[in-house]
């Protein structure tokens, strides 16, 4: 064999020999379990923490006039953290320092509510903002939890 | 030593590369050509998620933006999303407005004077969880992946953050996270399927015009929504597989 392709080669096997070393000792644990990934990276993005809590009845459980309100009134299709934010921390400590009670200021309804074109009309109900009682809060009128009551 | 010169002749040569094309032809029969895919088509009867979302019942609130914001600690300043809401206005001039003020999470005002408007309506946007994801495949570290259940998602303890399916998923739906410096996505949220609860947006919307669900069951929800309604995907012509079905969706939406 030539010379030159004697050494060719052995560059070659000594690159494939540290090819094989570095996959040995790089590639993670639990690589290739479904597929090309880390099988690993399931259960780790599995594992990550619940915010929302399960439904509106776990709310009922302490605050049951407030939800017996809600549960007949419109906005009974909307769950309780849209408007209180999540509520994994008040459930395990129920304080009021870690449940959201927001601002109810006009702008704050008129997220859903302002007059839009693109909204369908048999879903929600629209106020044109800048004629309905214009300097009053919503909240004055109607009740939040039951608007129309 | 030396190279020994050969000279071919021209039978020789012909008779050569004859075999070369038709051994290549018959191999080629052996093993026809199929479809490049970038993950297996599905198989198996595991569940296979896909999402439908009715533009009709669509009211712009932006409910799901904020509740995916707070369940995944999604940054709140107005460029990291993991799903939005657009309003698209076609105005009497055929000109195409789409505005989409923070992701829809301020509200939404019309600029447009109601007398031009054609026509207009909300479109909700978030991963379409493809079938043929092209972020998945660009990925040089294989920290993108296709979970069995038919969900793209982010290794982020693998990934080098070089934002290359950033710029590959054809929908917008991914960003590098500002504090972690890796890539972030819908993961519908994955966290919440395990243990058997709704994903947040699912939950938040008040007028359940987004449904997810089991494509292989042939009786789940999203089955019964894709049969009944006239269901399109987002930039069909990609062929990404998309399992982001919406109902009634215009042709102007991109």
């Amino acid at each position: 064999m030539p010379i030159q392709v004697k050494r060719l080669l052995m560059v070659f096997g000594l690159f494939i020999a540290i090819m094989a070393v570095l996959i040995y000792f790089l590639t993670p644990e639990s690589w290739g379990e479904f597929g090309h990934y880390r099988g690993l990276a399931l259960k780790e993005i599995a594992d990550k923490e619940v915010k929302h809590v399960d439904v509106n009845e776990t709310c009922a459980m302490c605050h049951d006039s407030i939800s017996a309100t809600f549960a007949s009134g419109e906005h009974k299709s909307i769950n309780c953290q849209n408007c209180h934010n999540v509520g994994y921390k008040h459930v395990e400590d129920p304080t009021k320092e870690n449940i959201v009670k927001p601002e109810v200021t006009r702008d704050f309804c008129l997220r859903c509510h302002a007059k839009n074109p693109a909204r369908p009309e048999n879903y929600i109900k629209q106020v044109d903002a800048i004629e309905h009682n214009k300097d009053k809060v919503c909240i004055n009128c109607h009740n939040p939890h039951k608007p129309w009551e | 030593m030396g190279i020994k010169k050969e000279n071919v002749t021209r039978r020789d040569f012909l008779v050569k590369s004859g075999t070369i094309a038709g051994g290549v032809f018959f191999a080629s029969l052996l093993s026809p050509f199929k479809g490049v895919y970038a993950t297996k088509e599905p198989e198996g009867d595991g569940v296979w998620y896909g999402i439908g979302i009715d533009i009709e019942k669509c009211i712009g609130c932006a409910s799901c933006a904020r509740a995916c914001k707070n369940e995944n600690d999604v940054p709140k300043e107005p460029f990291f999303f993991r799903n939005w809401v657009e309003q698209y206005t076609i105005t009497n001039n055929e000109e195409i407005k789409v505005i989409s003020p923070n992701g829809g999470i301020d509200g939404f005002t019309q600029t447009v004077p109601e007398k031009d408007i054609y026509k207009t309506f909300f479109v909700p946007k978030m991963c379409n969880h493809c079938e043929k994801s092209p972020c998945t495949q660009v990925c040089p570290v294989g920290a993108s992946f296709e979970s069995p259940e038919g969900l793209a998602l982010v290794d982020q303890n693998y990934c080098i953050g070089c934002g290359y399916c950033v710029q590959a998923c054809p929908y917008g739906c991914r960003y590098i996270h500002p504090d972690k410096g890796v890539v972030d996505k819908c993961t519908l949220c994955y966290h919440r399927l395990t243990k058997g609860l709704d994903p947040a947006c699912m939950l938040a919307c008040p007028t359940r015009a987004r449904i997810y669900g089991n494509l292989r069951d042939k009786d789940s929800e999203i089955s019964k929504f894709i049969r009944d309604n006239n269901c399109v995907v987002l930039k069909p012509q990609l062929n990404t597989g998309a399992k982001l079905y919406y109902n009634s969706l215009n042709q102007e939406v991109r």
